[in-house]
């Protein structure tokens, strides 16, 4: 590398981010818990996806009424709404698959509800 | 365990100093996207173009994928019906 | 819920109703479009939902009805895809067109309501079906978990 390395302070949040989701993941066995682990690992990945297209001073990419000055890239924003509305979908599955789980064994504890055991 | 969890925030953290500075992004394609976005499909807002005009397919995708979650949803929480007789 | 909550919910849902169609209509003038209002407009029914009780809702509303006006939705989206098809499979084939076909001056402006080409009719079949299938999800699940406490 050339120069100094650059402080990156919103990459190094979203890295951050992304390391608290994978230890609330492998640590804890309720389930709900699990289920929002995985939510937080979902936000962390749209904000990367956010801050991956900014350009220094810009203004919102629409044309309506629009203040003078550069504009931010408008692809990565394009490719977020299609990621959150996927999390959405994956999330309501899996809260309906843990009522049919705890209706069957009676707890929310997935050590509990192993199928494969001896 | 604790040990390789923080070995992969390190690389993390080490990966995240390694992109591109913060403010200026490599971008030749949202250039030619931004210059000719009110010419090719008349509106005024570049993100709806992108989302259904320059990539409908992923958008026909994703349509996909929600009435997939919603059909499933709605199958689990179905009632037996008792059998009469 | 209490008689409070019942008459402010039901004078507030009918604001936020009009909140989400307003977003899905203007999606190619300003920020928004299709799934934002969808989104906007579920959040409504959950307000109603918890207000009043999921069986004061399922006397009206059935699934099957939900059902049937989100596949029309889908319907529709691919059927404008294809319609485009003497060019390529998603080809925008109303600019320049009467209908929805003027082009807007390069530039900032105040927005034209009659621009787009096929966006807004897009933007109106993906806002049906994320709204149908929004409101599908939370009626089960709160119909299901009612029940559930009433058997024990």
């Amino acid at each position: 590398m050339t120069g100094g390395i650059p402080f990156n302070g919103p990459f190094v949040a979203v890295a951050i981010l992304i390391g608290i989701a994978f230890y609330i993941m492998v640590s804890k066995r309720n389930m709900i818990k699990l289920v929002m682990g995985l939510s937080v690992l979902a936000s962390g990945v749209n904000l990367f996806l956010i801050t991956l297209g900014y350009r220094e001073g810009g203004v919102a990419p629409i044309y309506t009424n629009a203040p003078p000055g550069i504009m931010v890239l408008p692809v990565p924003q394009a490719l977020t709404l299609t990621s959150i509305v996927i999390a959405v979908a994956i999330l309501a599955l899996m809260l309906s698959m843990i009522v049919h789980i705890y209706r069957h064994t009676g707890s929310t504890d997935s050590e509990k509800s192993r199928i494969m055991k001896g | 365990m604790a040990v390789s969890l923080a070995v992969f925030i390190g690389f993390l953290v080490a990966a995240a100093l390694l992109i591109h500075p913060f403010g200026h992004p490599p971008a030749e394609m949202d250039d030619y996207i931004i210059q000719n976005t009110q010419s090719e499909t008349g509106t005024n807002n570049a993100v709806t173009a992108v989302v259904f005009d320059y990539r409908g397919f992923d958008t026909l995708g994703e349509a996909t994928i929600l009435f997939t979650a919603v059909t499933g949803v709605v199958m689990l929480f179905r009632k037996k019906k008792k059998e009469e007789g | 819920m209490s008689k409070i909550v019942r008459s402010m919910a039901s004078l507030l849902t009918l604001f936020v109703f009009i909140y989400g169609l307003y977003i899905i209509m203007h999606g190619h003038l300003t920020p928004g479009g299709g799934f934002q209002g969808g989104a906007v407009f579920a959040s409504g029914v959950a307000l109603f939902i918890v207000a009043f009780g999921s069986d004061y809702l399922h006397k009206s509303l059935k699934e099957h009805n939900l059902s049937v006006l989100e596949s029309s939705g889908a319907l529709v989206f691919i059927g404008l895809a294809f319609g485009g098809l003497a060019v390529v499979f998603f080809y925008n084939f109303l600019v320049g067109s009467p209908i929805f076909g003027h082009i807007p001056a390069f530039g900032s402006n105040p927005g034209d309501m009659w621009t787009g080409g096929v966006i807004p009719f897009m933007n109106l079949a993906v806002g049906l079906k994320v709204l149908a299938g929004l409101s599908a999800i939370l009626l089960v699940m709160a119909l299901a978990t009612n029940v559930a406490e009433v058997e024990e």
